[in-house]
């Protein structure tokens, strides 16, 4: 998620090919360097939906289809 | 003879400085009026409404494909969210321990908490997601993308989302009237949509004995 922007396409790939899997590690790790946060949108069994917050690669479930990335909560000011 | 060429030089350190006045003057002037034209053109690129729309109805198509139905349905028709508290559970830590509450998530205003069964409002919860970044001169997320970053917070990390949050008592920002008069209407819409699918399952059910 972009100001001006919403929503862009930063990096894809598929995990089980080691070469991109690798290109999404590296991306994820950039994202979350220039201060990004990111979280995983889900769909339960009960079909409600969710999202999990993840801090490393590891957290995100293999078969996810996105991650969405979007700037770090800070507390807001009054206006 | 050296009084003589010092006051040479500056007779004509004197009548260049008058001849190249106006020349400075001017160079001035062209730079003043391209530094003024530069910054309009900053201005012009900062806002773009149509760019703006563009990212919100991106943004929009976005939250639509994380939320549930309902909870899409009551964004678009009331313009707010409503989630459901993650502390309510009998066994969880945390003074709301076992009591039913909810959370109001409005674009770029604070979160609401409050008790869904009278109607209480609790505190507000101050939270930006500002990308210091400013890819369009603006650190401000189009609204929908800052509802769903605050939903992912509150379904994903509540106590993350609270703790960086600024705790302010009811009417600090908001209205305690206006929220009121939302979570009137969010009963109303809500009224509406079961009575809605109650006509449409009896609907169906009517169907085969008409067949």
């Amino acid at each position: 998620m972009r100001p001006g922007f919403g929503e862009q396409l930063i990096a894809e790939g598929d995990v089980e090919v080691p070469e991109e899997e690798r290109a999404l590690i590296e991306e994820f790790r950039r994202q979350l360097d220039r201060g990004m946060w990111a979280a995983v949108p889900m769909t339960r069994t009960d079909g409600r939906r969710e999202a999990e917050m993840v801090r490393t690669f590891g957290e995100i479930p293999r078969d996810t289809p996105r991650v969405i990335f979007f700037p770090r909560a800070a507390g807001g000011s009054v206006r | 003879m050296i009084v003589a060429l010092s006051a040479t030089a500056i007779v004509v350190l004197a009548l260049l400085w008058e001849v190249s006045m106006p020349w400075i003057d001017r160079r001035l002037d062209a730079r003043r009026a391209r530094r003024e034209l530069r910054r309009a053109g900053d201005r012009a690129g900062a806002y773009d409404p149509g760019r703006e729309r563009r990212a919100e109805q991106r943004a929009r198509e976005l939250l639509k494909s994380c939320v549930n139905d309902e909870e899409w349905a009551m964004y678009r028709d009331l313009g707010f969210l409503r989630v459901w508290g993650g502390q309510s559970d009998p066994d969880a830590p945390g003074d709301l321990r076992g009591i039913d509450y909810a959370y109001l998530i409005y674009p770029h205003k604070p979160i609401v908490a409050y008790l869904p069964q009278t109607g209480r409002l609790l505190n507000e919860y101050c939270v930006e997601f500002p990308d210091e970044t400013r890819p369009y001169g603006s650190p401000r997320l189009p609204d929908s993308d800052d509802v769903l970053a605050k939903w992912m917070m509150l379904q994903g990390d509540e106590r993350r989302i609270i703790s960086e949050a600024n705790l302010h008592l009811p009417g600090r920002q908001l209205d305690p009237r206006q929220i009121q008069r939302d979570l009137w209407r969010l009963g109303r819409w809500e009224r509406e949509r079961m009575a809605r699918s109650a006509r449409a399952g009896a609907g169906q059910l009517a169907e085969p004995a008409d067949g």
